[in-house]
Parts: C-alpha cells; structure tokens; sequence
C-alpha cells in the first residue's frame, strides 16, 4: 500500500445558530467520522462553531474562471430578479 | 481518618490520575502519526492538565495547610502520588498509547457520570464539565480501537499487545478502601462496583467490534492507593518537577 | 510560452488588488515561488514544535504547561493551515513532506538552535514569534488568497503566543538572581538569530523586484527587521534586559535604532544544514513520520473495508 497523508474533506462550519456553514479550510482524515473529529480539533479551538460539516474534496465539483462569463453575466442584465427592481408607492406596507 | 482527610486523599487520586495522563498524552505533542492527530492528543492533553489543575486546587483548599495545585503537583514524591497505575505507564507505540486512553476514558467516563451528581459542589461542578470532555475521549479513542483492531494485521497485532500489556493494571481502578467506605456514606463518591459494572459492559462491546480478544491475565497489579507505582512515575516525576525545585519559591 | 497578454491581466489584476484564486490563471514562476515560500512556510511551524516541545514536560508550573501545550498545539494546526493553503496549487502533502524529509525544502533557521532552559520559552514567544508575526502581518496582504487567508487566520490566533512569551521573561526578570540570569542568557542566545531570520538584507536577497510586484514579497527584509527591532529594544528596556549588541544605538534624527553588523556567514551556515540541532529536528520529524505510517495505513485499510460494506448493503 503508497503511504499517504490521507485524503482531503473539505471543512464547513456554522459559527452561529440561524447563519449558514462558511467554508473553514481542510484536514486530512481516512473516513467521516476521523474528518468531523479533526475537524472539530483544527478549526473549532477557540469556540469557533456549533455545528460541522465535512465533505470529501473529491466529491466538490467546481466552475471554473473560464466559465465565469457563461456562468454569471447573464444574470447581470436580469434586474426584475431584485425586489429593489419594482417602485412602490410610498405608504404601501408589508411588501 | 475524618471527612476532610478522606475527601483531601479521594482528590489526589483524581487529579494525580488526570495529570499523570496528561503528561504522558502530551510527549506525543510534534510526534504524533500524523497531524491532525497529533492536534487531537493536544487537545486531549490540554483538557487532563486543566483537570488537574482544577482538581489539585481543591484537594489544597480541602487540605487547609496554604499549599496550592503547584505545590501538590510538583513537590510531592513518588510515594506520595496516588494516581493509578495505569495512568503513568510509557506511550510506547500509537497502538498501546490508544489502547491506555481507552482502557482509562471508560473508566473516567463512567466514574464522572456518577461524580456529576456527587453531594460535594465543587466534585459536581467540575464533574460536570470533564463528562462532557470525557464523553468526547471516549469518542475519539474508540473509533481508533476500531480502526487499529480491525484495521491491517500489523495494526491489529500491536493493538492486541496493548490491550495484554495494560490488562493487568485494570482491575485496580475498582479497588475500594476506607476513603471510599467514608465518601460513599456521605454520597460525595460512588460506589466502583456500579463504575465497574458500566465498564466492563462498554470494553467487551468495543473490543468485540475492534476484534481484540480479552486477555485472560489473572495477574493484577495495584498499589496506587497506597503510593506504590511502577518505575516509570519517578523518572516522569523527576522530569516533570525539576525546575519547579531548583528554584525554590520561585514565581513563574 | 507563457502568453505575454496573460501576464499583462494577471499583472493587472494584482495592481489593483484582486486577490488570486486557485483555478486562476498564473505565471509557473509565481507558483512555484508560492510553493517553496509557503511549504517553507508550513514545515517551520511543524519543526518549531520540537524545541518548544521539548519544555512542555517540564513547564514550572501548571497553567504554564497549560499555556504552552496550547501554544504548540496552534503551531500545528498553522501548519496544517498552510499545507492546505500549499494544497491548492497543486501539489500534495505527501510531497510536500518528502521534500522536508530529504532536505530539499527549507524551513526557518531559527529552529535549529536548541532551547536550554525554561527561559528560552519566553524568548522564543516574545522574539521568535513577535519576529514571525511582523512578516506575517505583511504576507497577509499579499496577493495569493489561499495564502493571504491563512495568514489572516494565523495572526489573529498567534498574538498570544506573543504575548505569553513576554509575560514569561518579564515573571523571571522580576524573579530570583537565577531566573535573572537565566532570562539574559536566553536574550543573549536568542536575539541574534531571530534578526536572523528575518532574511538576508535586502543587498544580498536576489529577485526581489518582481516578487514584490507580484505581492508574493511584501516588504523588503531589511524593512521589517527595522520595525522589528524598533519595537523590541523598549520592551527589553522596560523589564530590564540588555540588548546584546554592543554597538545597539538610537538615533534621534531616523527615529530608528542602528544595530551591529549580523553575522551572516552564521546564518547561512545554519541554512545550509550545519546548525547545532538541524540533524535532529530532521531525524525527530522522519522519526513520527516512520512510526506514524502504519497507522495511516490501517486507517485506511478499515476505511475501504467499511466502504466496501456499504457497497454490498
């Protein structure tokens, strides 16, 4: 068997109750359980997080620069999308 | 004996236990196998010296003679340490350092469960909090149990060695004397027979599914009661508290 | 051929501080500046553990082996942060420390001269670490995000590392004769070689300008030595430590102090591997390395046979 540093999980934790897992960093571990305990030794030392999430970094599919323009530009020209978009009378509540 | 001598003796041997362990988790801090566990040793290291130090507090504040954690922990000798045996045995391998921790978190895991709801309010309150550390030990030991027994033959071969190594210093942790005949009484302690029972129902279930086999030792060692410890603890002991005494009354 | 017009956006992009990504495009110049820097980087926090580690045994006191478990324990976990962060350029920690192992990758000089005493420990926090995180603090801003956000993440965590260092010199020098002495004898060992590794100045450190461009360099070396020493020689003072340099001077005029010439040759001897502890900072990490390989490996094996499991269910 190659010796190896063991494969990499990519590291999410969630600081607060309510705000959404942020991206941390990775460790390196042989399965989940041996990822969410590293995990929690790395990057939760100082009280950092209430909840963690670990995913292996193979398994994360990402874009690529190239296809920023193809990804993202088209939406740029889509403003309806933003509630700020609309004018609403002044004195209409709750919208 | 009174109370307070009992409950000052029933302290030592809980932080002597955690600050012994301690100190050997933290020889495999920057040599660990690899380095998020290397991490983890620290981190556990780190929870037995605070432990310790919170325990060693309290025993001096029971024992009423201005001594502090310092002096209980670096002034006092071989024979006068009470820490169990099992605490002070060398790391040899990650096998048998694993081996150790869980053979000891079990033990410490069951004992602060009943600790939590001691009738003294400061053993609760630190009871309390180490269960929760303890709880994540245990978490942490086990899983390697699992790893190593079942994990390649040579893992399991040095496993299984740890477990026959470190057996006969087990049954120990269950001896009951006249301190614990006095806490017990005034519920400060529990009963070791109930912490057994737990015990030995968690050990055979894990190395059940580690596959190690229980070593049918009928050797026993003991005498951590008493002071009377293996070789090792004076070499640790010398290490650990020699600058503390070559300056005498120094502050730090 | 590496297009000139890459360059030329790549140039850009970095002028007006957007920070560099991954899967961006790169010149292999800057990344394989990143990767010695940074692996550099990361190896100095794994083989600083040894020296401090050695005292974590015998700390004085509880809430000092206390302080300095934690202590080491961050190093770790720094560098584990910048193998990650070394990571995303495409290379794997596994060679990543074949590289240490085999003597082909460096690490910071200072961690081959041994810690005698208990005070080496405050020095070492105060001087070694206060040393570090001014580089860090500019390496912070630089160009590479990965890299720039580990630094952030670091410094935020070490200034108590700093501080803890400091505090340790200032109990002994307020201490008995012995723990006196024993704190001017760790300045005097220590002083030198953490103005040391700051690097060469800048006369004898080649390729600067374009790494400066590139904000893989931040600062010269000669420039942050400076702010180092501005800021260390008053905290000498205040708790009573000479500075071990005879020729150590302020001047009025700069604002700055002058020190004495560095004993470069020194410097240079320790990095070419002739330091008094370089053989056995290096045999110590091969050592965990060697020992630690069939548990790696029999967390692996039960992993498969687990996933394998699986599989069948």
């Amino acid at each position: 068997m190659n010796d190896t540093q063991l494969p990499v999980w990519e590291v999410f934790i969630q600081a607060n109750p309510g705000i959404a897992h942020k991206h941390a960093g990775n460790v390196h571990a042989a399965d989940a359980e041996m990822a969410l305990q590293n995990a929690r030794d790395v990057y939760s030392r100082r009280n950092e997080g209430i909840s963690i999430w670990v995913v292996p970094a193979a398994a994360i599919t990402a874009s690529s620069p190239e296809d920023q323009g193809a990804f993202f530009e088209p939406s740029n020209d889509k403003p309806y999308r933003h509630p700020t978009f609309y004018k609403i009378p002044e004195g209409v509540k709750y919208l | 004996m009174n109370l307070q001598e009992a409950k000052f003796e029933y302290l030592l041997r809980l932080g002597d236990s955690s600050l012994i362990i301690g100190h050997r988790l933290s020889e495999w801090c920057g040599h660990g196998p690899i380095l998020e566990e290397d991490i983890a040793l620290t981190n556990i290291a780190l929870d037995f010296v605070g432990n310790a130090t919170e325990l060693l507090n309290y025993a001096a504040q029971v024992e009423g003679k201005e001594r502090n954690e310092d002096d209980l922990a670096f002034m006092r000798d071989e024979r006068e340490y009470r820490n169990l045996l099992i605490t002070e045995q060398p790391n040899c391998d990650y096998a048998n350092t694993i081996a150790r921790q869980f053979l000891f978190d079990t033990y410490m895991f069951f004992l602060y469960e009943e600790l939590k709801s001691s009738q003294d309010k400061t053993i609760a309150a630190i009871a309390t909090k180490t269960h929760k550390e303890v709880t994540y030990h245990l978490r942490h030991t086990t899983e390697w149990m699992y790893r190593l027994g079942d994990g390649t033959a040579e893992s399991h071969e040095r496993l299984q060695n740890g477990i026959n190594d470190l057996w006969m210093f087990t049954s120990e942790m269950f001896d009951m004397d006249e301190v614990d005949t006095l806490l017990i009484k005034e519920g400060i302690a529990p009963d070791l027979n109930k912490v057994k029972a737990g015990w030995e129902k968690r050990v055979k279930e894990v190395l059940a599914e580690a596959t190690i086999e229980i070593p049918t030792t009928l050797f026993k060692q003991k005498g951590s009661r008493e002071g009377k410890h293996s070789e090792h603890l004076g070499f640790l002991l010398a290490e650990m508290q020699y600058v503390h005494r070559a300056h005498p009354g120094a502050k730090w | 051929m590496e297009d000139q017009k890459q360059i030329e956006a790549f140039e850009t992009k970095i002028a007006s501080g957007v920070k560099i990504e991954p899967k961006d495009w790169m010149p292999e110049a800057y990344r394989k500046q990143l990767i010695r820097m940074m692996s550099q980087h990361a190896h100095s926090e794994i083989v600083g553990m040894l020296p401090e580690g050695n005292w974590i045994t015998r700390a004085p006191s509880l809430r000092r082996k206390a302080i300095l478990l934690a202590k080491v324990q961050d190093e770790a976990g720094h560098g584990l942060y910048l193998y990650s962060a070394t990571e995303t350029l495409g290379i794997d920690r596994t060679e990543l420390l074949e590289q240490l192992h085999s003597g082909k990758a460096k690490y910071s000089s200072i961690f081959n001269y041994p810690t005698l005493t208990w005070a080496d420990i405050g020095a070492i926090g105060w001087l070694v670490d206060g040393a570090a995180i001014m580089n860090q603090t500019a390496l912070a801003r630089g160009s590479y995000g990965p890299y720039s956000r580990a630094m952030v993440r670091i410094c935020k965590e070490e200034s108590f590392h700093n501080r803890q260092g400091y505090e340790i010199m200032m109990h002994l020098s307020q201490g008995t004769e012995e723990q006196k002495a024993m704190a001017q004898d760790a300045f005097n060992r220590w002083w030198w070689p953490s103005i040391m590794m700051l690097g060469p100045s800048d006369d004898q450190s080649p390729n600067s300008d374009q790494l400066m461009r590139w904000k893989v360099k931040m600062e010269s070396n000669d420039a942050i030595r400076q702010r180092f020493i501005d800021r260390t020689v008053p905290q000498a003072d205040f708790i009573g430590l000479k500075v071990p340099d005879k020729d150590m001077k302020f001047n009025e005029a700069t604002g700055h102090y002058e020190h004495g010439p560095i004993n470069w040759e020194e410097f240079f001897d320790v990095i070419k591997g002739n330091g008094p502890c370089n053989a056995k900072r290096l045999k110590d990490r091969k050592e965990a390395d060697i020992k630690g390989r069939w548990v790696r490996e029999a967390a692996m094996a039960y992993a498969n046979k687990r996933m394998k499991e699986k599989e069948v269910a």
